[in-house]
């Protein structure tokens, strides 16, 4: 095997990986118990996964075609300055719209910054509390 | 023998918008619907390089940076609206 192939294999298993990254990022949206918890496999993840795609994508064309692609490497610069702002901008918006945490999280600090009254614990299981915050 | 393992790369691009497309229409709130049509987005992204591969044309490549910047916009427009009730904010309003 010549080097140009090699790449090539590399290429292509690059791009194998990332799809299953997303099919892993695709399972995680479906599992994970509210919003917050979903925006964290949605827009890390799912990053990992087209940087994978579109990496594989350019050493393919690079090595196969002796084309440099400026308009991938546009598009992985462009996804990854794009996807946390996306990601950030949703989980306000929900908390805004005052969308309930799921039951099992710890304290909510930023009600009370926002809304006014008391820190509300919303796990009552005091050997879990225990567990997780230890004095 | 590549051919094969591109095609099966796409197979699991398309199962993930499958699996997204669950969250879309059941999606118990608003947010989780534009999260899921974001994610949506950056997986067509995905498989628009793999098609371009596949068919050994470089004539995608721009719909790649086009899709980028739509689903940003579209994410942009969906989290406005749903925190304040407008997307275009002017000053008389309110």
């Amino acid at each position: 095997m010549s080097v140009k192939e090699i790449l090539e294999w590399v290429a292509i298993l690059l791009i194998l990986l990332g799809s299953i990254v997303s099919v892993i990022s695709a399972l995680g949206l479906i599992r994970l118990p509210d919003v917050y918890t979903r925006s964290h496999a949605a827009s890390k993840s799912s990053t990992l996964a087209v940087f994978l795609s579109l990496l594989g994508a350019f050493i393919y064309f690079w090595f196969h075609d002796g084309y440099v692609s400026i308009r991938l490497i546009l598009g992985i610069i462009f996804v990854f300055i794009t996807s946390p702002v996306a990601g950030h901008l949703i989980c306000r918006a929900a908390y805004r719209s005052r969308v309930p945490l799921a039951e099992g999280s710890g304290s909510d600090e930023l009600k009370p910054a926002l809304y006014g009254g008391d820190s509300v614990i919303i796990n009552t299981d005091e050997s879990l509390n225990k567990e997780s915050y230890p004095q | 023998m590549k051919e094969t393992i591109l095609l099966i790369a796409l197979t699991l691009f398309m199962v993930a918008i499958a699996i997204l497309l669950y969250r879309v229409i059941v999606g118990p709130s608003m947010p989780d619907r534009a999260i899921a049509l974001d994610t949506i987005g950056v997986n067509l992204i995905s498989a628009i390089a793999i098609v371009s591969i596949m068919l050994k044309t470089k004539a995608f490549l721009e719909a790649i940076l086009i899709l980028g910047i739509l689903a940003f916009i579209g994410t942009i427009a969906f989290s406005k609206y749903i925190e304040r009730g407008v997307i275009v904010e002017r000053k008389g309003d309110s």
